[in-house]
């Protein structure tokens, strides 16, 4: 990753920097021979505590989204919440509590099958519920995927906005978690991204989850709302005990900084703010960091603008560099801020798939940026 | 046996040696009254066994001995749309016994120790076990051929085995080894070899699959079949029924196993079926339900239903009522959806090795220590193997990217750094 700031910087015209960058940073950052465990070098940065919300709590990624549900529940008696072992709590604990207090008519397990599941949720949500289905990974939701396609997001403009299913969320868990191998650790934001209708939604911590989950639920269009899994335990955060909502389609500015914009989202939000620091520190850069929250629609807005003021932009993802929504990112921001550009636009896969062994490094991706 | 009637008998089986080799009528009425008496002995012995304990008796026994066949009673099986059913008496060799025994028993240890490695972390991931569930690979094994094909779901440690992997194999899979059965790329849930077909993560993804080998072996009419497992908790999902219309409309040679051990991961059958009678979910598949723990009825039910798919009848639906000590995975504890009474209770009383176990002594098909024998050389194995599976080297990194495509023309892959370029060399 600073390797990926360091090259931007060679690449440009800038003197001053281009001989620091080409010698010493990016040898040692080169791969070494011994297979180490590389996975996720990054340190959770919790954001402040929100002061506009009301009073607050200790509580980590799983535990806002509980709340957000509970308080889901408690506002809306429509709200029904089914998935597969969301009952007992569900795998990740997200559902802890729920069945027990709002009734098992309410919170019920489906049996596996996700395409029912989406399509049962769409069904639910186009007569009236607000139909809250959790897809247990992400990695399994290709069987949902086209009534997630074809049907969800088609269905207010097919019946000429007489029916819809806004009142659809599929939750699921999302991203590398180290030792999830093929099937635990997809990230498949860039499948549903090329799909207008739907709305894509990932937080980076416990405050922006709640608040995200909570806007999707609210959003009257079919939100897929994914959840990083392995900042379900990590993540901790003050975070407010009322509903309240984060606006979506809109990216943040986390850091302001002149030099390079660095856009990321989820888990990869605190890798780029680990970066931003290391850049600060070794090279003297200047990074401003935005965690774009919202894939779909996406705030190509505030990018733009950001990319207009530092001239140079880099996109990370987990999802494989081909197709990945970076691409579209790339592809936009070039076209709106070609003369802006002192560089070109570096998009950056970290954390491939991983294959079962912790330092074993299982590729997806067969290009090169 | 007594060292008093041992010596008789010794001392009856030499001199019938030696009178055999004369040739007067009265020797020859000896003869006959000391075989009469030996058979005797014999009968008596016998019954000594089983009153007395094996233990005692076993010891002095010459292979020779041991019954090499016996007729054993098994469970009827449920039967859907089907007039005839399979035996109910079915002949079991010493031989057989023997080598089922084996088999089960490796496949027990290597879980059990796939299990340690995992809480060592050696073994890392995901890892699904199979103990518990034995009969249903070997038995299945038993009644198919090497050259049918075979495809199961996540839980394949114990196929792998039986369709010719070997444990040294399995267990460097296991540990990510380059020795492993898949190069070490694969991990628990994706093993392979020759006509097992895997070892499949996406639950329920594997049985179109099943049904597409059986469709290339009516095609090319080698009389082969394919065996097509998935589990309880896959007994829901779309593409299963999809799959049960394909085949009863084109009659392919497939046996869909429904592997029923009463838990999907966590959800037990009757929260999660409208019908838990698996077995006539296929409505117009022939089905059968069959006692997964015992092996005898298993291969019955498998020989039964592969008769039927080579003589070009269609598919059938065998479920197996099976049951796993272990959770659902290594994550899972195995205890928060069922009580530890109700795992103490089928591992005494239908335990599928312990079951063949003791089949094989009361009938005087083996000993004691011959079993023993056969699980002292299984640990072996097992050791062996693990020490195989610890100290191989990891897949190099020149391996790591190859089989993305097929035989590209090299290709450069990225790796986790963006700037270290590795090969796909196919």
């Amino acid at each position: 990753m600073m390797a990926a700031a360091a090259r931007l910087f060679v690449r440009s015209t800038n003197p001053r920097l281009g001989q620091v960058v080409s010698g010493g940073l990016l040898s040692s950052l080169s791969r070494t021979q011994t297979q180490k465990r590389n996975l996720a070098h990054f340190t959770y940065q919790p954001d402040p505590v929100p002061t506009q919300y009301g009073p607050t709590q200790k509580m980590n990624l799983f535990q806002s989204v509980t709340s957000a549900l509970d308080n889901t529940l408690a506002d809306d008696p429509t709200a029904v919440i089914f998935g597969e072992d969301v009952a007992f709590g569900g795998v990740f604990r997200c559902t802890v509590g729920l069945r027990d207090k709002y009734g098992k008519d309410r919170v019920f397990n489906t049996p596996l099958c996700e395409q029912g599941i989406v399509g049962f949720g769409i069904g639910a949500a186009v007569a009236g519920a607000t139909a809250i289905a959790e897809i247990q990974f992400a990695d399994y939701i290709y069987p949902a995927f086209d009534q997630i396609v074809n049907e969800a997001a088609k269905y207010r403009y097919r019946s000429g906005n007489l029916f819809d299913c806004g009142n659809l969320t599929i939750r699921a868990p999302w991203g590398c978690v180290g030792h999830g191998s093929l099937y635990h650790s997809q990230s498949p934001e860039a499948f549903f991204a090329h799909c207008p209708g739907i709305k894509i939604v990932i937080p980076r911590g416990p405050v922006q989850a709640k608040g995200l989950l909570l806007s999707c639920i609210k959003d009257k269009n079919p939100c897929i709302f994914f959840e990083p899994k392995i900042l379900y335990r990590a993540a901790v955060e003050q975070v407010p005990v009322d509903a309240y909502t984060i606006p979506l389609s809109q990216a943040e500015v986390l850091q302001e900084g002149s030099d390079v914009t660095l856009v990321a989202w989820g888990t990869q939000v605190h890798v780029m703010k680990e970066v931003a620091n290391m850049a600060q520190e070794k090279l003297g850069v200047s990074c401003e960091v935005i965690d774009l929250q919202t894939i779909l629609p996406w705030d190509a807005e505030t990018i733009c603008k950001s990319v207009a003021k530092t001239g140079r932009l880099l996109i990370s993802h987990e999802a494989p560099l081909t197709g990945g929504f970076a691409a579209e990112i790339s592809s936009t921001v070039q076209e709106e801020c070609f003369l802006n550009l002192e560089a070109p636009i570096s998009r950056v896969q970290v954390e491939v798939l991983r294959g079962h062994q912790e330092d074993d490094q299982l590729l997806t991706d067969t290009c090169s940026p | 046996m007594s060292p008093c009637t041992l010596s008789i008998h010794q001392e009856i089986t030499t001199q019938l040696v030696d009178v055999s080799h004369k040739q007067s009528a009265e020797d020859e009425q000896q003869l006959k009254l000391k075989l009469k008496m030996l058979t005797n002995i014999s009968n008596v012995l016998r019954a000594c066994a089983q009153r007395h304990g094996v233990a005692a008796v076993m010891s002095a026994r010459t292979y020779a001995d041991f019954t090499s066949e016996a007729t054993f009673e098994i469970k009827k099986c449920d039967t859907f749309k089907l007039d005839v059913a399979p035996a109910t008496e079915v002949v079991m060799t010493r031989d057989e016994g023997l080598h089922y025994y084996r088999v089960m028993q490796t496949i027990r240890r290597m879980e059990l120790k796939a299990d340690q490695l995992y809480k060592q972390k050696i073994i890392r991931g995901f890892c699904h076990l199979y103990d518990g569930q034995e009969a249903c690979a070997v038995g299945i094994e038993a009644a198919i051929n090497l050259s049918d094909h075979l495809i199961t779901a996540y839980r394949a440690h114990g196929y792998t085995f039986t369709r010719g992997g070997t444990v040294k194999e399995i267990m460097a899979e296991l540990t990510g080894r380059r020795g492993g059965i898949a190069k070490g790329k694969g991990g628990s849930m994706h093993m392979y070899c020759k006509h097992f077909y895997g070892g499949n993560g996406i639950v329920g993804a594997q049985v179109p699959l099943g049904a597409g080998v059986a469709l290339a072996c009516k095609y090319q009419g080698n009389n082969e079949l394919c065996v097509c497992l998935y589990g309880d908790g896959a007994a829901n999902q779309g593409q299963i029924f999809e799959t049960y219309n394909m085949a009863a409309l084109w009659k392919l040679p497939v046996i869909f196993v429904c592997e029923n051990n009463r838990y999907g991961m966590g959800t037990s059958v009757e929260r999660a079926a409208a019908s838990t009678d698996y077995f006539k979910r296929g409505e117009f598949i022939p089905g059968l339900r069959v006692d997964g723990m015992d092996i005898l009825c298993v291969r019955e039910a498998t020989r039964f239903a592969a008769e039927h798919c080579r003589a070009g009848k269609g598919p059938v639906l065998m479920e197996l009522q099976t049951y796993r000590y272990h959770g659902h995975s290594m994550s899972d504890p195995g205890v928060s959806y069922r009580t530890r009474e109700e795992i103490q209770e089928v591992r005494s009383k239908s335990d599928p090795i312990s079951l063949l176990k003791d089949r094989m002594l009361s009938n005087n098909m083996a000993s004691i220590d011959e079993l023993k024998e056969i699980d002292v050389a299984v640990r072996k194995e097992i050791e062996d193997a693990t020490l195989f599976a610890t100290t191989d080297p990891e897949p190099p990194l020149e391996d790591l990217c190859n089989h993305i495509y097929h035989n590209n023309p090299e290709i450069e892959v990225r790796g986790t750094n963006p700037w270290s370029k590795l090969k796909s060399v196919s």
